[in-house]
């Protein structure tokens, strides 16, 4: 039984992973830049929804909403003032060193404004435990709701790309931002659109993230959020399905070492999962090839 | 006449597409070459194949009797390829002397140790290289912006440090691609009168890939057409040059 | 012509040496007149820490062309491997200087280490991946250090992976390491003396490397792979050479580190670390290596000397780091450069840097 709780444990917080992983591909598929700041946008998001829910005694939905708006305009900000200059820079690591920057910026404002001590968060789930097998297993609510969000995320995004105007258009940027500037598309406008999205799904895994594991600090952002990353490698970066199964593979891989090598050494697992899957398949699991041209 | 490169039977698919078929080619020691061919007939392809930028499909490459089938890029010119790039390739933030002393790179050395102490055979090294690379330069007429940063030099300049760094690997075969693209009509005079004048001087054979008719049919004495990945006619300039084919694939129906 | 730009970087190198031993002088008359703050003088070995580090960083970084953002793996190892060789020494080796220069080679060494068995792997990937990998390696190294636990009694070393009481010593048994907790107890022998020595050794090394044929080699690698393979160079050879010096000296400046310390723990070696040195590599700008040297000094200064500054610490850096890449690296930006401030840039940029 102790194995099936922590495999159901594993798929939510790979779901966590799982959604942001959906922002770092997409924004690696079209803006072909490795947004580090991603995982931070999480910690926003938490804290948005901490806020409005504490100060305000928001209802826990409008909370979730207020945190994706917040996250969504902060997406747009950070692509347009931060990233959009360097898109043409000759180096390509300026713009990962900028997004770098990005990151301690936004963890250190939010340390300025709500200080270094983690803040308990309150769950936004309202759906009750699940008790099965009479009682030996119990699924919590947070864990429902996260396995579901992440299912319904999936879907609603592969239909977006695949049967939209503006989805077909960023398949078109992903492929080649000359020829689909030529062809009429928006090309600052898509990868806007691109970032908003991304931001817009960080917002929701960092409320999911937040009430499975209730505490929330300036940092809490970064460690998901490079693992976030690792699952998008593991799965293939710019592949949708990809970043799906490879955060729920990573979550799970995390969760069963926690709980059978070492808690301390749980990291270090995750990492070398990365290191080995570039390793021997550089591209991810469903990730393209691409060669270079001479 | 000796025989510097002897390709049989060359091929190499990308995917579904086959971009170069059935490539033959012999050239002679000391010879000018010239592959031409209009736009994605697989000239430069054929160039990654000779220098092991791509591993070909089917087919060997022979190079002064040796076989540099499949070998890396690094093999191949140690073996005695040098190139030059289609879309220029200089190491842009190093000095014009410095990009000439990294192509002299296997041929003067010192240990790693002897380079961080300044060891006397790290300075008689380095003046022996200085002196080698100043030798080229002058050449080609560069000898006057040594210190440079190469990304700094015109167009026409760039074009030519990119041979004088592929001749400082001592190459027995050089090949160039496309280099006289955006030259006036000038500058590639000057460049026919080099590039003969290393053929003469270096004892190099030449292979260049080149759209300028002018001077393809000024320096090169033999020809391979190019078209689709097959060759479509090959031997004296002059006589393909006129072969009802070639215009055709040239010029269109 | 040739003499003269042997001689014009010659020269350069000059300054640098000249400025950190000016800097030191300065240093130490503030300190023997009694004008040195007691943080400021705290702050001594700490910034010749962080000069070493930013140097290593920046012949990866700026001369190799690749980012690493696991730089401080490299400076833990050192930091571990240094200060277990002088615990374990203490008795053997009873003059501090000594035993010192024998813990730093120790260091470096490990670090060297390190720098091959990751540096191998690593070096196969480009970009992005490469930058993810190295961060990935530096929290691998962190993590494994502290699950670490060695003793030694009577009867030898004992080891472990689980706790202090698995190790099952004697009572006559002390703790070296012992996992979350390091190091405790290393003997303090640094100084600033021996960390100028250091700066200076990794200027000589760093600065030599960079104007020799291998610092040649590595530079063509970074301006471009495909044409400087085209002209017989080991690309594998070249990359794993400056990454692994880079590394060795990381783990000098570890030694430094950890021999200034009361109390070594591998948390300390976190990724902020190694933005840190990143921070300082931008700031000086990328492939200066003086560059590097002021930058990691006035950055570690100035905050703490301006006390209202320390809790905007990390913001100012952070804002530091995308205006100057703005500025640096953004077309607009450049093209703005070009216009206004033009004729001074052309100038430079035609001499070289």
């Amino acid at each position: 039984m102790s194995l099936l709780s922590y495999l159901i444990n594993g798929i939510s917080l790979g779901s966590v992973y799982a959604i942001i992983a959906l922002g770092y591909t997409m924004v690696y598929g079209i803006a072909k830049m490795l947004n580090f700041a991603h995982g931070d946008v999480i910690m926003v998001g938490g804290y948005a929804a901490l806020t409005m829910m504490l100060s305000l005694n928001a209802n826990p939905l409008i909370a979730v909403l207020v945190a994706i708006v917040v996250c969504t305009v902060l997406g747009i900000t950070i692509e347009a003032i931060a990233y959009r200059p360097l898109r043409q820079a000759a180096s390509p690591l300026a713009v990962l060193i900028t997004a770098i920057g990005v990151s301690y910026l936004l963890q250190n404002i939010v340390l300025l404004i709500f200080g270094s001590s983690p803040k308990s968060f309150q769950s936004v789930v309202l759906v009750p435990d699940l008790k099965l097998a009479e009682g030996a297993l119990m699924i919590s609510g947070e864990t429902i709701v996260t396995i579901i969000s992440c299912i319904v995320i999936m879907i609603a995004l592969t239909t977006f790309i695949n049967k939209t105007k503006a989805g077909q258009a960023m398949l078109a940027v992903s492929e080649d931002k000359g020829a689909a500037q030529l062809m009429g598309i928006n090309v600052n406008g898509t990868i806007a659109l691109t970032f908003a999205i991304g931001s817009g799904l960080a917002a929701i895994a960092g409320v999911l993230l937040c009430s499975s594991y209730p505490s929330l600090s300036p940092y809490t952002g970064s460690m998901p959020g490079i693992k976030a990353f690792v699952a998008a490698v593991f799965g293939g970066i710019g592949s949708i399905p990809g970043a799906m199964i490879g955060g729920i593979l990573l979550g799970i891989i995390e969760i069963l070492g926690k709980a059978y090598i070492s808690a301390q050494l749980a990291d270090a697992i995750v990492f070398a999962v990365l290191i080995v899957v570039l390793l021997v398949k550089p591209t991810g699991l469903l990730g393209k090839k691409i060669q270079e041209k001479v | 006449m000796a025989v510097m490169l002897d390709v049989k039977n060359l091929g190499i698919s990308f995917g579904g597409l086959r971009a170069v078929n059935g490539f033959d080619l012999k050239i002679e020691k000391g010879e000018l070459y010239g592959l031409i061919g209009p736009n994605g007939a697989g000239k430069t392809t054929v160039f990654n194949l000779l220098t092991g930028v791509y591993k070909p499909n089917e087919g060997c490459v022979m190079l002064d009797g040796q076989d540099i089938t499949g070998k890396s890029t690094i093999e191949i010119n140690k073996a005695g390829i040098a190139r030059t790039f289609q879309n220029i390739r200089l190491f842009k933030d190093m000095s014009v002397l410095d990009n000439v002393k990294a192509g002299l790179h296997n041929h003067y050395k010192y240990s790693t140790l002897a380079g961080i102490f300044r060891t006397p055979s790290f300075r008689r090294t380095e003046t022996e290289m200085n002196e080698r690379a100043i030798e080229l330069l002058k050449v080609f007429d560069l000898d006057g912006e040594v210190d440079y940063l190469a990304s700094n030099l015109p167009y026409g300049k760039q074009r030519k440090l990119e041979i004088a760094r592929a001749l400082a690997t001592e190459p027995k075969l050089l090949l160039l691609d496309e280099p006289a693209a955006g030259m006036n009509p000038n500058e590639t005079q000057e460049l026919m009168d080099t590039i003969h004048f290393v053929r003469d001087n270096f004892h190099m054979t030449i292979l260049l890939i080149e759209h300028d008719m002018r001077l393809v049919s000024g320096i090169c004495e033999e020809l391979t057409v190019l078209n689709f990945g097959e060759v479509l006619a090959q031997g004296k300039t002059a006589e393909v040059l006129n072969n009802p084919q070639v215009i055709t694939a040239y010029l269109g129906e | 012509m040739q003499r003269m730009k042997t001689n014009k970087n010659f020269k350069s190198n000059l300054i640098t040496y000249g400025i950190v031993i000016v800097a030191f002088a300065i240093a130490q008359t503030l300190q023997s007149t009694g004008n040195l703050s007691s943080l400021m003088k705290g702050l001594l070995v700490p910034i010749c820490v962080y000069v070493i580090l930013a140097v290593s960083l920046n012949l990866v970084v700026g001369i190799s062309g690749e980012l690493s953002l696991g730089h401080a793996g490299f400076m833990c190892v050192g930091a571990f491997f240094s200060a277990f060789f002088s615990k374990c020494m203490v008795d053997v080796i009873p003059i501090s200087g000594l035993r010192f220069f024998f813990a730093v080679l120790v260091g470096a060494a490990g670090a060297a280490v390190f720098g091959v068995l990751i540096g191998i792997p690593v070096l196969r990937l480009r970009g992005d991946y490469l930058a993810i990998v190295t961060l990935a390696f530096g929290e691998i190294i962190k993590n494994v250090i502290n699950v670490f636990y060695i003793g030694r009694d009577s009867n030898g070393f004992h080891f472990s992976m689980k706790d202090q009481f698995s190790l099952g010593m004697e009572p006559d048994g002390v703790m070296l390491l012992s996992g979350p907790q390091g190091i405790t107890g290393i003997t303090r022998d640094s100084s600033f003396l021996a960390g100028v020595i250091l700066i200076l050794i990794t200027l000589f090394i760093v600065l030599n490397l960079i104007d020799s044929r291998d610092g040649r080699a590595i530079k063509s690698i970074r301006d471009n792979r495909i044409a400087a393979e085209s002209i017989g160079i080991n690309i594998t050879k070249y990359k794993l050479m400056a990454f692994t010096v880079s590394a060795a000296l990381a783990g000098m400046a570890g030694a430094l580190y950890s021999h200034n310390l009361a109390t070594l723990q591998a948390s300390k070696f976190n990724f902020n670390t190694s933005i840190l040195a990143l921070v300082f590599v931008v700031l000086g700008g990328i492939g200066n290596i003086r560059g590097s040297v002021i930058a990691a000094v006035v950055l570690t200064a100035l905050p703490e000397l301006l006390r209202g500054l320390a809790d905007y610490r990390m913001l100012i850096y952070a804002i530091v780091l995308i205006v100057m890449m703005l500025f640096n690296w953004a077309p607009k930006a450049l093209e703005w450069r070009e216009r206004y401030l033009g004729r001074i840039f052309r100038k430079s940029a035609k001499e070289g840097k």
